[in-house]
């Protein structure tokens, strides 16, 4: 197959077979989007210089459907959750690599459409996309398109953050409000039939962990809440330290429009998808320093302090209310439900 | 049989149609079950308003606890 | 949000709960019932429970529409929903709900099974016309609440002559349930009051509660969902309690009046007839307690299209959902409770409900470590 691809056109099986179709599909269509020195060579295996420091490594696989959402797409939702995931390793993200699994029929335009946003959020997050594969497979076998994305980053030496890092007395901070990206996905869900202007809050947070970390204070761990959101994030996190976490309820930012959509549904948003937050845990001490920072960047400027790390490591994450009420939060289990009840 | 959700109409659409708003998210729901005028709150279920909000009442019963909170010194904590 | 958030504020809810601590002060203490699993989860999310005096006990009611569904129809449903060409349509929180064996709608779904998720039953009839060689069955599940939006979408499935629109229907009366559990004796579990369900309330209005007063000679107070509107219920009742005053009463008048929705009483009466008799976990067979499609709407009848038939179906032998449902045995006190049986893998209804009192125990706690039953 040398002609070029037809604009109007769909992918069909003879792209999935490995080869000069397939090699065609990351060429005409991936490849311009993500340009970048390393990727133009086109070679069998990207060649990298060894950074000074620790390689840092996370993978990720993305099936969102619909593909395309308000505030993003699969594709740029992709490349901000694995550059976040080596941010939150207190590292600095350089190169990716993506593998697609493409449904047969899907456009050209559509795979365009998620190619440019891709490109567009590599560059903005500062990474190059270095390895790029393709695969179609029968109707059926795959909802449209599938990402795999891996973000390596290199952590300088004296960096230390990890999970299992925070302590009783830590601070809790939260650079944002929760759950736009679980509400918005949810909203423009067809079979619920809302109408809101939420959009998903995907973003990378390379930049601002950068700010963070050379702001002095020690920020032991950090998470970015994705699937099962805020709760699921700080039980993790709570479980690795060994330690408890109790949060204020009246703390926690939630924009109108997610509560909204919580309520109708009868859903919680501390268990809503945030793609583009963070929780940090810091001493005590350093707790002004780190949130004042966080203000000033753009991404962090709704930052709060949200709670606290207590020794009671028994229960991970507790929820107090503004009445003196507290409540358990565990870890979400299966997919909420809207319900009725 | 009991998540229903107090939202303001600012649409109708026929008869039995509406457009309800809650904090800036908008759905259709019937209003088939209700007399209701765009402006007013409803309570809806399931995509069903099933029951108008009686304003005066709810600022009646809200009043109420105002007043109980007024009554209430600062100082009473609430017993172990 | 307005006409919610007012009735969340944190100075209401501490005044309201100095207020029951000083007048709850009976020495053989109050057994509450909140009937409504909504009030359950409510009571729960918001840490309501062991901020309650020690006096106050909370008993939790079978108001969950989905815990009280005996396997058998459970199964039913299942099987409707694996049936060639069927799109079948269910409320969230029916999915994950098992059946015999463990199978839920979820898992059939898996298995190949055309299983959706809706929101409201007036979106399934889009999704029959939309289907037109498909045959679309709602499971419709619900007390009275529940019941009028099932109702509206029957009524217009007939005005729109849609033929491929079925209902297996489920909807469940609150009246009898209360009766059943008030007279259950030794079977069931002694109360001092009941908070009434708010939203079936806004639907029946309050007449239907008057046994409670007159047979029972205990107070019932209709109540809203939110903190506030319940705690203002749990003080009424103490004080009705104390008074010796068996009434029926309304603190959710904002939403709930004296005769309900009548346009809403009306379609139901169109639209459904009552079952002689049906099946609850907890009860047995009670009489005259459940719905079912009138003569003249049998063409939308799903068990009658399907043929459905019910099997000898039992609850899995380590469940005691039905000792929870009539109050006997509180969440926390169940013996596989967090062991065997949690949300992730539940050994019955009441675990995976959103409304089951055992998932509300389950997922909320008591954090201070009092258990609901204090």
């Amino acid at each position: 197959m040398s002609r070029k691809l037809d604009e109007n056109g769909f992918v069909d099986l003879s792209f999935g077979a490995g080869g000069k179709a397939s090699a065609q599909l990351t060429r005409e269509i991936f490849a311009p989007e993500f340009s970048n020195p390393i990727l133009n060579r086109m070679e069998d295996g990207a060649v990298i210089d060894m950074p000074n420091g620790r390689l840092v490594v996370s993978t990720d696989s993305h099936v969102i459907s619909p593909i395309f959402f308000p505030g993003g797409d699969i594709g740029s939702l992709a490349i901000h959750g694995s550059v976040n995931d080596v941010a939150m390793m207190g590292a600095k993200p350089l190169h990716m690599s993506v593998g697609f699994i493409i449904e047969e029929g899907v456009p050209f335009s559509t795979l365009k459409r998620v190619a440019v946003s891709m490109g567009a959020a590599a560059r903005e997050a500062g990474v190059m996309i270095v390895a790029a594969d393709t695969k179609v497979v029968k109707k059926g076998e795959a909802d449209q398109l599938y990402i795999t994305s891996t973000c390596f980053g290199v952590l300088p030496d004296g960096v230390n953050v990890g999970a299992d890092r925070a302590r009783p007395g830590d601070m809790v901070i939260l650079s944002g409000p929760i759950g736009d990206h679980g509400a918005a996905v949810l909203a423009s869900r067809e079979e619920l039939s809302l109408t809101t202007d939420l959009k998903s809050d995907s973003q990378p947070l390379n930049d601002l962990v950068a700010e963070m970390l050379k702001s002095g204070a020690d920020v032991r761990a950090m998470r970015d809440p994705t699937r099962g959101g805020l709760a699921t994030a700080l039980n993790e996190l709570a479980m690795a330290s060994g330690v408890g976490i109790e949060i204020d309820e009246v703390d926690v930012p939630v924009k109108e429009g997610v509560r909204s959509v919580s309520e109708l549904l009868g859903l919680d948003p501390i268990y809503f998808a945030c793609e583009g937050r963070l929780v940090a845990i810091c001493p005590a001490k350093s707790a002004e320093i780190l949130l004042a920072v966080m203000h000033k960047h753009p991404k962090g400027k709704d930052s709060a302090m949200i709670g606290e790390v207590t020794g009671k490591g028994d229960i991970p994450l507790i929820l107090r209310s503004a009445f003196g009420g507290s409540r358990i939060v565990s870890v979400l289990t299966g997919e909420q439900m809207p319900r009725i009840c | 049989m009991c998540l229903a959700i107090p939202a303001r109409v600012i649409a109708l659409h026929g008869e039995e149609m509406g457009t309800v708003d809650l904090g800036g998210v908008e759905r259709k729901v019937s209003l088939a079950l209700v007399d209701a005028e765009v402006g007013d709150y409803v309570i809806v279920h399931v995509g069903v308003a099933i029951s108008c909000l009686d304003e005066e009442e709810a600022k009646r019963t809200l009043a109420m606890f105002y007043e109980l909170n007024d009554q209430l010194s600062e100082s009473d904590e609430i017993p172990k | 949000m307005k006409f919610i958030d007012e009735y969340r504020d944190s100075q209401v809810i501490k005044s309201l709960l100095v207020l029951i601590a000083r007048e709850a002060t009976r020495p053989e203490g109050y057994r509450l019932m909140e009937f409504c699993g909504g009030h359950t989860h409510a009571l729960y999310r918001y840490g309501l429970l062991p901020l309650l005096p020690e006096r106050v006990t909370m008993v939790h009611g079978p108001g969950c529409p989905v815990c009280v569904l005996p396997i058998s129809r459970i199964d039913a449903a299942v099987e409707l929903a694996a049936r060639d060409n069927v799109i079948f349509c269910s409320y969230g929180d029916m999915l994950r709900v098992p059946g015999s064996g463990g199978r839920s709608l979820l898992k059939a779904k898996a298995e190949g099974a055309d299983v959706r998720m809706v929101y409201s039953p007036l979106d399934t009839l889009k999704l029959a016309v939309r289907n037109p060689e498909r045959q679309i069955i709602f499971f419709a599940v619900g007390f009275e609440t529940t019941a009028p939006a099932t109702a509206l979408a029957l009524k217009q499935a007939a005005e729109q002559g849609i033929t491929n629109f079925f209902v297996f229907c489920n909807h469940v009366l609150t009246p009898p349930a209360m009766r059943a559990i008030l007279n259950a004796g030794s079977e069931g579990s002694h109360v001092d009051g009941i908070i009434g369900p708010g939203h079936v309330s806004a639907i029946i209005g309050s007449s239907g509660y008057r046994f409670v007063a007159e047979e029972n000679h205990i107070p019932l107070v209709i109540s809203g969902f939110e903190p506030a509107d319940l705690l203002e219920s749990i003080l009424m009742l103490v004080r009705r309690i104390k008074e010796g005053h068996a009434v029926i009463e309304n603190q959710y008048t904002r939403a709930v009046k004296d005769e309900g929705n009548l346009q809403a009483q009306s379609l139901m009466q169109e639209m459904f007839e009552l079952r002689g008799s049906f099946e609850w976990r907890g009860f047995g067979i009670l009489p005259d307690s459940a719905q079912k499609l009138a003569a003249e709407y049998a063409a939308f009848d799903a068990e009658r299209k399907f043929q459905v038939e019910y099997g000898e179906a039992h609850d899995h032998k380590a469940c005691r959902c039905a000792e929870v449902l009539r109050g006997q045995l509180q969440p926390e006190e169940c013996p596989v409770f967090a062991g065997a049986c949690t949300p992730e893998s539940p050994l019955g209804a009441c675990m995976v409900s959103s409304e089951g009192a055992c998932a509300a125990a389950y997922s909320y706690g008591a954090a201070s470590g009092a258990g609901a039953g204090q």
